[in-house]
């Protein structure tokens, strides 16, 4: 151990520390804004400098290891003055804008500045007029708000493997962009938000599709219905100041329906209808020697980047549709018929943790009921946008109950909204069908639960068969394990990947911590033990004994994987070729 | 598919990319040869294109955007094609209030281009730059490596010079080597 003083306070701390470190593990608040912990520590912002006894200048705390004897202080008249000029020369180039924009109530630059009581704007500087590329309909990259922190980069890179944007340009012309400067719509962006969540400021965002939705609601021609993703139940109460993980079903469904949306549905339905296909699927390719391993397709972040980076991999997807597509292709033809509606004049929104969910409602392909299957997608944040502007206090709502017969589910399809739910969910429904009973009532397998940002693999016996099995989330792990598919290091029957950290709790357009990035991993594990919970708690939990999706089945679809299913259900790939990007690499 | 000898129009079945890619390789194990590899590139095409930023991250296995941000952040590196004559208006202060917007457009009318273009027989690229330390001589152009003081009616006979060197130049050649 490493014996050292902060603030005057003796700490002590694991060879390797940094003072940065140190100091949060015993409390002090060093203030920073370039820093996440291994995989953005470049000393680039310098709002972290400390004064070091014996070291000459002021030092950066996020690079500094600690060393035996230190004398650090953070708190003097140097290291605040400096501190608060470092602020004040960021501010002279930043667009600012507060009162319209989207991260007024959690910007980092904005609470440091207050921290560190600016009151003025002292230095006038040149403003970058860089113009905010709007291209991509998932993500916003505003330029003149960017503080050049590079934790968008880093999470790029280091996190989802995709290297989508980088540093350009140097001095006063430097700013985030991708490869050539091409838009965003043409990178090998694979519109997963995780940039989003990362970012400090309002210069990477959601692309914001509230108005429209708006406009929906306020006309009385349309008929406008809801669907929401497993994770946002767990999720959208962190708007509203709620801690991380609570449970806020029942509120939600009232705030929809305050908001004005004619039905409010639950993707969790599809999210069973897809595991009912998809574990068709499976049985199918395991009998007639289909291509293996299967690999899931619910998450368009990591369809998306299947399609830049491994197009010799896209056979290996399952050919379901995502349960937000299904949805859609179902409300405009099952839901429009059975209630007498018309489908053009139903709008179908959904709201998801999802950016990369924006993109894919948007793909041509996605138009099985001959309409644009879902018209609009609103992540968490702006679903909890929408409240506060139509003055909803989530938190004071009484609880109620989606409709039916789309807003009906099971445990199962509630845990499509974590790493190794899918899997979970498809190996209670196959392990059913492949031994011809019910398993002695086994639901759980905690085998392919709960790792973040990795991946796991198990070996599942059902009925005499072998199950090969492993989940990867995060797109940087996904590549790891593909590789070593690829290379035949490895042989599973069946692949769980999601796009984002966590799963789609830990979607993009998920609620950012208060605290910052910082609290990311806690939140996703309070988010993913609440799915749980839900899953525990209902009594239902095999997807394939939702009495909902029998009476789909029944009145309208037929079989799984029958002709009506392939038809509305099922989608297919394509390569594609972002600027510069050169495939198996 | 052909290439031509100005270095527009780089396609991957270029033979240049050979001798590239035999550098590459020679360098591999060298920590932090990026830089020279893309010096060698800029030697062989003019300028770095997409096509051979790419292959360059392809090969060494470092991510586009790294490489981008490494040309981008270098002055002596070049994404876009240059002249044969590189001229150069210099906007810091000094030579801003002193006339050097004049200047530029002069040349721009001359030779044709806007500032970041190249004319259509290679021959200029017409650029600014910021201060390049010659206040005491402002307004300066940084004529094909020469900082020049210059005034608004200088601009046609600096085209002229260059051009007749370009000749000269071109003649002095054995007649094999013209293209
Ligand atoms: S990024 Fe922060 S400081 Fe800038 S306009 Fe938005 S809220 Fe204000
Ligand atoms: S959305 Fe995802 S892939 Fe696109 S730039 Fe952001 S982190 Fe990279
Ligand atoms: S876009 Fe955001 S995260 Fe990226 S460098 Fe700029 S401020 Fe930092
Ligand atoms: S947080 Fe240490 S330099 Fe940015």
């Amino acid at each position: 151990m490493i014996n050292l003083t902060i603030d005057r306070v003796p700490v002590s701390v694991e060879p390797g520390t940094t003072v940065l470190e140190a100091a949060r593990q015993h409390g002090i608040r060093i203030p920073t804004l370039c820093y996440l912990k291994d995989i953005n520590q470049i000393g680039a912002c310098r709002m972290c400098l400390i004064e070091a006894k014996g070291y000459r200048g002021l030092q950066t705390a996020c690079t500094l290891p600690c060393a035996e004897g230190m004398e650090v202080s953070t708190n003097t008249k140097d290291v605040r003055e400096t501190r608060k000029l470092i602020l004040e020369l960021l501010l002279s180039d930043h667009n600012i804008s507060c009162p319209t924009c989207v991260r007024q109530g959690n910007c980092e630059l904005l609470r440091l500045s207050q921290e560190a009581g600016i009151t003025d704007l002292p230095i006038k500087g040149e403003l970058h007029q860089s113009a905010i590329d709007h291209s991509s309909p998932a993500i916003s990259l505003d330029a003149t708000k960017c503080v050049l922190c590079q934790r968008c980069v880093a999470v790029c890179r280091e996190v989802q493997g995709v290297s989508a944007i980088g540093l350009v340009n140097r001095g006063f012309e430097s700013r985030v962009a991708p490869f050539f400067q091409a838009q965003l719509n043409a990178a090998a962006c694979a519109n997963c938000g995780q940039c989003t969540l990362v970012c400090p400021t309002g210069a990477l965002t959601e692309r914001d599709d509230t108005a429209a939705v708006w406009e929906a609601l306020h006309d009385p021609t349309k008929h406008v219905i809801v669907q929401t993703a497993p994770a946002i139940r767990v999720a959208v109460g962190e708007t509203f100041g709620l801690p991380a993980g609570s449970i806020s079903t029942g509120q939600m469904v009232t705030g929809l329906r305050r908001l004005g949306f004619d039905r409010v549905f639950d993707t969790t339905f599809t999210a069973d209808l897809t595991i009912v296909e998809e574990a068709s699927e499976l049985e199918e390719r395991l009998t007639h020697g289909g291509t293996l391993p299967l690999i899931t397709s619910c998450s368009p972040g990591w369809v998306k980047y299947a399609e830049h980076f491994y197009p010799t991999m896209l056979p290996h997807l399952s050919t379901c549709k995502s349960p937000q597509q299904m949805f859609g292709a179902l409300a405009k033809t099952y839901y429009a018929e059975k209630y007498g509606l018309d489908p053009k004049d139903i709008v179908s929104v959904s709201i998801m943790p999802c950016t990369a969910k924006k993109f894919e409602a948007g793909r041509p392909e996605m138009n099985a009921s001959g309409y644009q299957d879902v018209d609009h997608v609103l992540t968490t944040r702006e679903f909890g946008r929408m409240l506060r502007q139509a003055g909803v206090n989530l938190k004071k709502l009484p609880d109620s109950e989606f409709d039916s017969p789309l807003g009906l589910s099971t445990g199962a399809g509630v845990i499509f909204g974590t790493t190794g739910g899918v899997m979970e969910a498809a190996l209670r429904t196959a392990a059913e069908w492949l031994t011809g009973n019910q398993l002695n009532g086994r639901v759980k397998f905690t085998e392919v639960r709960g790792e973040v940002r990795g991946i796991k693999e198990a070996t599942v016996v059902v009925g005499g068969n072998v199950l090969r099995v492993a989940v990867a989330n995060g797109l940087a792990a996904a590549a790891r394990m593909l590789e070593k598919i690829q290379a035949g290091e490895v042989q599973y029957h069946f692949v769980e990947i999601m796009g984002c950290p966590g799963g789609c709790i830990g979607g993009g357009g998920q609620p950012i911590p208060p605290d910052g990035p910082e609290e990311l991993d806690e939140v996703r594990q309070a988010r993913i033990q609440s799915l749980y919970t839900i899953d525990e708690m209902s009594t239902i939990r095999r997807s394939h004994e939702n009495p909902a999706v029998q009476a789909l089945y029944r009145e309208f679809l037929g079989e799984p994987l029958g002709e009506k299913s392939h038809h509305l259900l099922h989608t297919h790939y394509q390569v594609r070729h972002p600027a510069g990007v050169r495939t198996g690499r | 598919m052909s290439t031509c000898c100005c270095g527009m129009g780089v396609t991957t079945d270029d033979p240049r990319f050979a001798e590239l890619d035999a550098f590459m390789a020679s360098v591999r194990e060298q920590p932090g040869s990026l830089i020279s590899v893309l010096h060698k590139a800029q030697q062989l095409f003019g300028f770095l294109p997409e096509e051979v930023e790419s292959r360059i991250a392809h090969t060494m296995s470092i991510p586009l955007t790294d490489v981008y941000g490494v040309v981008t952040f270098y002055n002596l590196f070049n994404t876009q094609p240059v002249g044969k004559y590189a001229i150069s208006v210099c906007m810091g202060t000094a030579c801003y209030v002193r006339g050097a917007g004049r200047i530029l457009d002069r040349f721009a009318e001359e030779l044709g281009v806007q500032a970041g273009q190249v004319t259509d027989d290679r021959l200029f690229s017409l650029e600014v730059c910021r201060c390049v330390g010659a206040c005491s001589l402002a307004p300066v152009v940084v004529v094909d490596g020469e900082v020049r003081q210059l005034k608004e009616a200088d601009v046609p006979a600096v085209v002229a010079e260059l051009r007749q060197r370009s000749e000269l130049e071109a003649l002095s050649q054995p007649v094999s080597a013209r293209s």
